[in-house]
């Protein structure tokens, strides 16, 4: 059979068309979950958090972190002046058990809860050197822990100081952002016990998600916008002095 | 006019290079995950690896399910959108087993002080109390119904 330009035209089409067909069947992680009906972030307000560490708890019985790591943790924020000046932070145990009570001395003082980021233009999947962490479709950055060699690259690269190296596992830990439970319809641990709504998980490409509401009438920002990561956990009553 | 002979040197470079090529194609294709790539430049089998981890916290969905009273009492109270597992911890194995698992009987002298020990650190409009001048020492419970604590919503003064 010879190739004619004529049937080589028509048969280009015909097999991207074929091509398409064979990756639609492609198998994803759970059956009614679909990975590109999502993008996940998460809605932290500090204007409600209460510093009863709830979430830390939670995400340590949940994802069996090792003690004294954190894959989430509170700081606690006392600020004298415009925010350089004077700076005290303090996070015993991650938060875990809550904070001591401290004399009021003035000043303005708030709590703040950290996590993976999940950025978009995540520095920590760029220096990966095997493609052990990588972002998901549905934008959570995660950990092949199958695949990590435990070389620490992404630690050092994570500008916000979210991952560590597992001590039994030795491969580099993080938050996962509940992958197993958001992909199960369950919100994250953290979220799940937040007594206060302080934090929300948000489906960003759910246009019925609250959370489109919240940043359309909230001064809303992430942390360390200068870098340009595309962070994704959008702080309500983020104060200057928090890095 | 080039013989054979005259190319031979750059036949047997080209044998070693096919060689070459092909012990490396074979080392690729067994040493390369075959899910990988699938989505990027990631093992595409990891996603539903983490996503299969167990569950701890059955989400509060689950606890309606049998305890719609305490659950009914709780949403007309202060308490109302604090989830069953903030409190009692994480309860997915109890809903498998309600029989055989039984979570704890809880400590109100430090499960309720966590949140509500006064702090000038928490935002100002939620309730806080000094606990040793507010109840000197007497367990939470005495006074409060946790699930529904305002003290006027138990009949009590």
């Amino acid at each position: 059979m010879s190739l004619t330009r004529r049937k080589l035209l028509v048969l280009l089409p015909a097999a991207a068309v074929a091509w398409e067909y064979v990756m639609a069947d492609t198998p994803e992680s759970s059956p009614n979950y679909k990975t590109t009906d999502h993008w996940w972030g998460m809605l932290l307000d500090i204007t409600k958090c209460i510093g009863c560490g709830n979430c830390v708890r939670a995400c340590q019985l949940e994802n069996h972190v090792p003690d004294g790591y954190y894959r989430t943790w509170v700081e606690r924020y006392v600020v004298q002046d415009w925010g350089f000046e004077n700076l005290r932070v303090d996070s015993p145990d991650g938060g875990k058990n809550g904070f001591p009570v401290l004399a009021d001395s003035g000043g303005r003082s708030f709590f703040v809860p950290k996590l993976c980021n999940h950025c978009a233009d995540s520095p920590c999947t760029q220096v990966c050197p095997v493609g052990a962490t990588f972002i998901s479709p549905d934008g959570v950055v995660l950990v092949d822990k199958k695949y990590c060699l435990g070389c620490r690259y992404c630690i050092q690269a994570c500008p916000y100081g979210c991952r560590f190296l597992n001590p039994e596992t030795k491969t580099a830990e993080k938050c996962s952002l509940c992958y197993h439970r958001i992909t199960k319809g369950l919100t994250t641990a953290c979220c799940e016990v937040c007594p206060t709504g302080a934090r929300q998980l948000a489906d960003l490409k759910d246009p019925a998600d609250p959370v489109h509401e919240f940043l359309k009438t909230h001064s809303v920002q992430v942390l360390k916008p200068h870098l340009a990561t595309g962070a994704k956990t959008f702080y309500n009553g983020l104060d200057g002095s928090v890095r | 006019m080039i013989t054979v002979k005259d190319a031979a040197h750059l036949i047997r470079l080209a044998a070693a290079f096919i060689a070459g090529m092909v012990v490396f194609l074979a080392l690729r294709g067994l040493l390369v995950p075959k899910s990988f790539g699938e989505f990027g430049h990631y093992r595409g089998a990891a996603l539903g690896e983490i996503a299969a981890q167990p569950v701890s916290y059955a989400g509060h969905q689950v606890c309606q399910d049998c305890h719609d009273d305490i659950l009914q009492m709780k949403r007309l109270g202060r308490h109302g959108r604090v989830a069953c597992e903030t409190c009692h911890g994480p309860q997915a194995r109890h809903a498998e087993d309600p029989g055989s698992i039984v979570p704890p009987k809880l400590d109100t002298a430090v499960l309720c002080a966590r949140c509500h020990e006064a702090s000038y650190s928490k935002p100002m409009d939620f309730p806080q109390v000094h606990p040793v001048e507010h109840s000197s020492g007497i367990a939470c419970d005495t006074c409060h119904e946790p699930h529904s604590p305002r003290i006027e919503a138990k009949g009590k003064k």
